[in-house]
């Protein structure tokens, strides 16, 4: 592992950088993409009975009616669990302040916490006979007071976990004194302006495409496992597995298919079926899969966003924050396997591209009876940034003062980089940003939106009877936390690059992106390169795919592993070519003299020169023996620190994360009458440090800010005081179709990372982080209305024009 | 109960048997083995599902393979002729119209459909013709931009 | 998400039809387009031991444009209805109403009969029905009775249809000369079931005034509301209905007709404003159109 610092080699094969078309893509629209359902045609099928109640404790489970159903192979409750299997699913990151975090059983055991949640699982033919069979188990179960609403949940009337005290899973305060010292609530008491208001915001989730799916088949004979999971961890899955079902972990190999969309809730694990599954196919030894319906994605797997804040800013005349108070009370439903990552991030990135005088934050993480909180794209920041931008509007408005010149007052400037905010971030490593040109951003973001000339657009429209309204939100996102990735990096003697890396992919085009690499740090065609991710038969070691980290972490362990290659072929070249390395360059493939074009060798010629075995079984094995030099018998064939190959692995481990960045602005109309609400134009500028493919960057930003739109004006799980989801289907989960997301117009601005040697930040969730923040503050301008709650139909928008 | 049934799929005659119940999709994917078309709700609603029955996109989630028996049914799979890619195949690769690719046949089978009846869309033809499929990755822009490009492909060939 | 098993019928005719339904009675339900019906069975909310698949039935897919109305086979798909001109000419408001149901693919697949039976209160081909006066025929083994709307809607998801019938066909009349039709609607998704929406017909005399205005509104109500405007609005000069007419009184008449509720989409104030807001652009639009715009600007 090691921190090289030289620039990436644009120079050589110019790939890096450019607009590449993607590699996937061949596959995926001819309908040959291999998604979890797709395999084991003749795999058995699980289903489960899931919990129709909020909170309950089961009397009796009733399996009589289901056996006669013809398909029926085997029913299993969590009697049947051995050993480990049998205790509750792990405690994924624990933390000294999450002091009560509580874990599902694999299958329910005596109590039930949230509607969905799998009591029993059934193996049959088919799904149908499965679901069939499902339908005839009767579970007694005895009602138990469901625990529903965060501000409920925190009076504590009644208890989700018996065993925890108040509901509260974790507390925790965080505080940064002002530069005298003073702290944040001093600093808010002796400021010349105060303001205090609350801020919240609505559940939401994920809903990829794909819903999770488990497949897998037990070898007898060789007595080990493969399991394909639609996960974003798949090395993590394997190691669970193992541990699990008490198998050697050379004996579990997991593989993350063509997986449909993840958004955070796969990297969750391992998940129930993940487990169950595998367990079952062991023990009948049969292959067996279960694919997730939608219905089941929505009651039992994961939830995120819903958040009330109590916030107290002071604030000098020019809009100076000198102490900001923000009081969390944070919704973690029913069970904390991620721990307490999401509010964690919300309060540390709440700060954006500020310097705040003094801060401090305070959040409870709260049990209710509905389904785990776990990070979904954003995990946490637009909740955070919702309640940095909405102050720092409430501030402007207070004031009098443009939004924008209030946010500039209290802009880290460039030459302040690294910039150290005093906090420990998710990672648990001191919160300093990298770099970054925040006035640049605002500049450039102003003048795509055209901000300036808004005013006179909005009198345009306010005399043609139109209500119009402008909006801004400003973020900083960390990306790229550690602890690793590594990258192998193969070439075989046909002159193939073959690399592996094991974080997953859900379609973010890392095939493509890290081809790029490659092609770039090793002089080779792209078309050479083929990679594979989220294969643990190729790569074992891997954190997954999550925090905006794949380029970052991956594509610099995969650029550090092509160095490492490079180095070696350049050795064996200059052997061969009786040349000095340092002479010696990468083009195309071949590496050359350089200003001697004719002394060159290609890199397959390298491959075979690589290791001394040598039967000729192509070509390149042939014409590899001219350059081969009679082996020395003083010395072993394979010389003392070499390995036969042409190949390297490496690892990048960050120091800290590298801390991209973006302001995005909107621009909405409301219908006076019907209180419809549209974008009419929406913003992004977007820094993200060197750019690979500008063209997937800009795909991340369209996808996540559409996810942003959905959350703003659409999306929300709404629970009855039962505890029951209200919404749990497409039809009134509203996620936005094409015609609910308005044109998305970006530009770039890159501030490369000084801390990888590619110099890249993560791209991967930006998109959708200030969207509610944006959207609400255009609402507001349009309406003047505060905003204060998120999303907003029109339903609510006409609530609040008659509460004005 | 099991029903015999034949299908004409992307051409090609195909027989099953099926219960009653068995959905279109289900029969498509995993009696046929074409698992191209892909399920993303089986309520009618995200449109992943969309496959050409004679020639009109329809639901294969909210259709019983029985009620089809001896009707034409074009897939992703039957999309290409030839081995060569149709425009709007291209025309998404090209415009970076998918990101993970799950509800990427179902945008393609619709967007063929369309583009055969209206060879030359306006702006709001387009948004109305994929108005009833769901993406969640790709924030649609590069979809639209892919259906007008298709629509561009197939006029410079047929030139 | 698979539907429970059931007893597959495919009948070829329409007597096999009406035999079959006779036999299996209550058990049994009609499988038209399947759009509503197979979502219910997928998410096991319906479990009917027989289905009766009428798909296979090409005597029932007519559409039928004759002066006095259109005559809608209970095989005539959404996207049949709204292409043919000759219903267009014949009815408009079907049309304007068929745009508005769900996405071009489930019109491709839904039948217009079938959403009529389905008679879900947010719908819009049922306000459309009731709107127009319309009927739909319902035959049985040995039978047929025609229904008026007034009679056909009897609840949320409830029609008149009973066991072992089968509704044949809907009539939706067309309106007398220089009348003029229009829907509109408020969906949180474009293509979603609408929070309100408001279907208008408006008639005027030889000299141009409100001689008829009716509207129906859907999703604040347990069946489509229908309500008679025609006091309220006229008789007036419809050169003038955007100054003459009192669009406030007309509003808070139908808002009076109406019992909306509350649910997650939209609170029931909502819907009432909504609706008011609605009834009144769609009696302009449709005043328009009766006049052939001709008579000035709106
Ligand atoms: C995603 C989605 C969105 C939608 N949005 C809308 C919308 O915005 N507005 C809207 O109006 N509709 C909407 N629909 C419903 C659609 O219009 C349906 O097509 C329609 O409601 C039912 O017609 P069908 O032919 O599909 O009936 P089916 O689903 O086949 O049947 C519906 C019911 O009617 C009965 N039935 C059908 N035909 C007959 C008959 N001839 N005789 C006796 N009984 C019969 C069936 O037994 C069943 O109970 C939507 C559907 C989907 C999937
Ligand atoms: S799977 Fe058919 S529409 Fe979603
Ligand atoms: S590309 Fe992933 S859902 Fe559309």
């Amino acid at each position: 592992m090691s921190e090289r610092r030289e620039p990436a080699r644009e120079h050589v094969t110019g790939v890096f950088g450019k607009r590449v078309q993607r590699r996937e893509d061949a596959r995926l629209i001819t309908g040959r993409g291999r998604f979890l359902d797709d395999l084991g045609g003749n795999a058995l099928a699980a289903a489960f009975v899931r919990s129709p109640h909020a909170h309950a404790r089961i009397r009796d489970i009733d399996v009589a009616a289901a056996l006669d159903v013809d398909g029926l192979v085997a029913i299993y409750t969590w009697e049947d669990l051995p050993g480990v299997l049998a205790e509750p699913l792990p405690l994924l990151i624990p933390h000294p302040a999450l002091t009560h975090g509580r874990t599902a059983y694999p299958l329910a055991r005596e109590v039930v916490r949230h509607v969905g949640e799998p009591v029993v699982m059934v193996v049959a033919r088919d799904r149908y006979v499965a679901e069939d069979a499902c339908s005839l188990i009767e579970v007694d179960y005895e009602i138990l007071k469901p625990v529903v609403g965060v501000e409920e949940a925190a009076q504590a009337a009644h208890l989700v976990h018996e065993d925890v005290p108040g509901n509260v899973a974790a507390h925790m305060v965080q505080e940064v004194p002002a530069p005298d010292g003073r702290s944040a609530r001093e600093a808010i008491e002796a400021a010349p302006h105060t303001l205090a208001f609350r801020l919240d915001i609505e559940r939401s989730a994920c809903t990829p495409l794909e819903g999770k799916g488990v497949y897998a088949r037990w070898d007898a004979d060789d007595e080990s496992l493969r399991v394909y999971s639609s996960t974003q961890t798949s090395t993590s899955v394997r190691m669970a597995i193992a541990a699990k079902l008490g198998l050697p972990l050379p004996k579990v190999e997991v593989i993350a298919p063509d997986v449909g969309g993840g958004f955070g809730v796969k990297i969750v694990h391992p998940w129930p079926e993940e487990i169950l599954v595998p367990w079952a196919a062991r023990l009948l030894d049969r292959e067996i899969k279960w694919t997730e319906d939608r219905r089941e994605h929505f009651i039992s797997s994961a939830h995120e966003r819903a958040q009330v804040q109590y916030v107290r800013v002071g604030f000098d005349d020019d809009g100076r924050v000198l102490g900001l108070d923000v009081n969390i009370l944070h919704d973690n439903g029913a069970y904390t396997p991620y721990g307490i990552i999401v509010p964690i991030v919300t309060s540390t990135q709440l700060l954006g591209p500020y310097k705040i005088g003094a801060y401090r934050v305070e959040f409870s993480s709260i049990y209710t009876n509905t389904v785990q909180v776990t990070p979904y794209r954003g995990a946490g920041r637009p909740q955070g940034v919702f309640c940095m931008e909405r102050t720092m509007d409430r501030i402007a408005a207070h004031l009098g003062r443009d939004r924008t010149d209030v946010r500039a007052a209290n802009f880290i400037q460039p030459d302040e980089f690294p910039y150290d905010q005093g906090m420990t971030f998710q990672d648990g490593r001191p919160l300093i940003y990298d770099s970054g040109d925040y006035p640049e951003s605002l500049r450039m973001l102003k003048e795509l939106i055209g901000w300036d000339s808004f005013p006179a657009m909005r009198d345009q429209a306010a005399a043609e009877g139109r209500r119009i309204g402008i909006g801004v939100g400003c973020y900083v996102e960390g990306t790229g936390v550690g602890p690793y990735e590594g990258g192998h990096v193969q070439v075989t003697s046909d002159g193939r690059v073959h690399v592996s890396t094991g974080l997953t992919s859900q379609g973010q085009g890392h095939e493509t992106v890290f081809a790029q690499i490659v092609a770039t740090e090793l002089g080779v065609p792209f078309e050479k390169v083929s990679v594979v991710t989220g294969d643990t038969r190729r790569f074992g070691y891997a954190v997954g795919t999550f925090a905006s980290r794949a380029a970052v972490v991956s594509g610099n362990a995969i650029a550090l592993a092509c160095r490492k290659v490079r180095e070696k072929a350049l050795r064996i070249a200059a052997d061969a070519l009786e040349a000095d390395p340092r002479d010696l360059e990468i083009t195309d493939g071949v590496v050359h003299v350089v200003g001697a074009p004719s002394a060159s060798i290609p890199l397959s010629t390298i491959a075979v020169l690589s290791n001394p075995l040598r039967y000729a079984f192509d070509d390149e094995t042939r014409r590899a023996t001219q350059f081969a030099s009679a082996p020395s018998p003083d010395r072993p064939p394979v010389s003392e620190g070499e390995e036969p190959g042409l190949e390297g692995r490496d690892y990048y481990s960050p120091i800290r994360s590298t801390f991209a960045s973006g302001m995005h602005a909107a621009i909405v109309e409301t219908d006076p009458l019907t209180a419809e609400i549209k974008i009419l134009r929406y913003a992004v500028v977007h820094d993200c440090g060197k750019l690979i493919n500008p063209m997937i960057v800009e795909g991340q930003i369209h996808g996540g800010v559409a996810q942003g739109v959905g959350g703003a004006l659409y999306e929300k799980m709404v629970y009855d005081q039962h505890g029951q989801l209200l919404n749990a289907s497409f039809m009134d989960f509203l996620m936005p179709y094409a015609t609910e997301v308005p044109r998305i117009e970006t530009t770039h601005l890159e501030t490369p990372s000084p801390l990888n040697p590619l110099g890249v930040k993560g791209a991967g969730e930006a998109g959708v982080i200030p969207v509610s923040a944006v959207i609400a503050a255009a609402i507001e301008d349009a309406e003047g209305i505060p905003i204060d709650r998120m999303p907003i139909s029109p339903s609510d928008l006409h609530a609040l024009r008659l509460a004005r | 109960m099991n029903h015999h049934i034949t299908l004409v799929v992307n051409g090609v005659v195909r027989e099953a048997s099926v219960p009653a119940r068995r959905l279109l999709s289900d029969c498509l994917r995993h009696d046929l083995g074409l698992t191209g078309t892909h399920v993303g709700c089986e309520h009618g609603v995200c449109g992943a599902c969309t496959v050409l029955l004679d020639g009109e996109p329809v639901r294969s989630c909210l259709t019983f393979a029985v009620t089809v028996d001896g009707r034409e049914i074009t897939t992703v799979e039957g999309l290409a002729t030839g081995g060569e890619l149709s425009p709007v195949q291209r025309a998404f690769a090209e415009c970076h119209g998918l990101q993970c690719g799950f509800c990427t046949p179902g945008f393609l089978c619709t967007a063929t459909a369309f583009l055969r009846d209206n060879p030359a869309p306006d702006d709001e033809e387009v948004l109305e013709a994929i108005s009833g499929n769901l993406c969640r990755c790709t924030g649609y822009q590069n979809i639209i931009k892919a259906v007008h490009r298709a629509a561009e492909i197939q006029a410079e060939e047929a030139g | 998400m698979k539907p429970p098993p059931f007893d597959y019928h495919g009948p070829a005719s329409l007597g096999e039809t009406l035999r079959v339904l006779a036999e299996v009675g209550p058990h049994g339900k009609v499988l038209a387009g399947g759009q509503s019906l197979i979502p219910l069975l997928n998410m096991r909310l319906a479990a009917p031991a027989h289905l009766v698949d009428i798909n296979r039935v090409a005597e029932l897919d007519t559409i039928a444009a004759e002066p006095g109305g259109v005559r809608v086979g209970a095989l005539a798909r959404h996207a049949a209805v709204e292409r043919s001109a000759a219903a267009r000419a014949v009815q408009p408001l079907l049309g304007q109403a068929l745009r508005l149901v769900a996405h071009p693919v489930i019109r491709n697949r839904g039948t217009v009969v079938g959403s009529l039976v389905h008679a879900d209160p947010s719908a819009e081909l049922p306000a459309v029905l009731a709107l127009l006066g319309g009927s739909v025929r319902l035959a049985r083994l040995g039978g047929e009775r025609e229904v008026a709307a007034a009679e056909f809607f009897t609840g949320p998801l409830e029609s008149a249809v009973a066991p072992g019938e089968l509704a044949v066909s809907a009539f939706f009349p067309a309106l007398p000369e220089r009348s003029g039709t229009a829907f509109c609607e408020v969906a949180r998704r474009h293509g979603d079931y609408a929070v309100a929406g408001v279907a208008a017909a408006v008639t005027l005399d030889e000299d141009f005034r409100i001689a008829a205005a009716r509207v129906a509104c859907v999703s604040v109500g347990p069946v489509p509301v229908v309500a008679d405007v025609t006091e309220v609005c006229g008789p007036r000069p419809a050169a003038s209905v955007g100054w003459d007419v009192d669009w406030d009184a007309v509003a808070r008449a139908v808002q009076d007709r109406i019992d909306p509720e509350e649910d997650i989409h939209a609170t029931a104030t909502y819907r009432r404003h909504l609706t008011g807001v609605l009834v009144t652009r769609a009696l302009k639009s449709a005043a328009h159109e009766a006049g052939h715009g001709e008579q000035g600007e709106l």
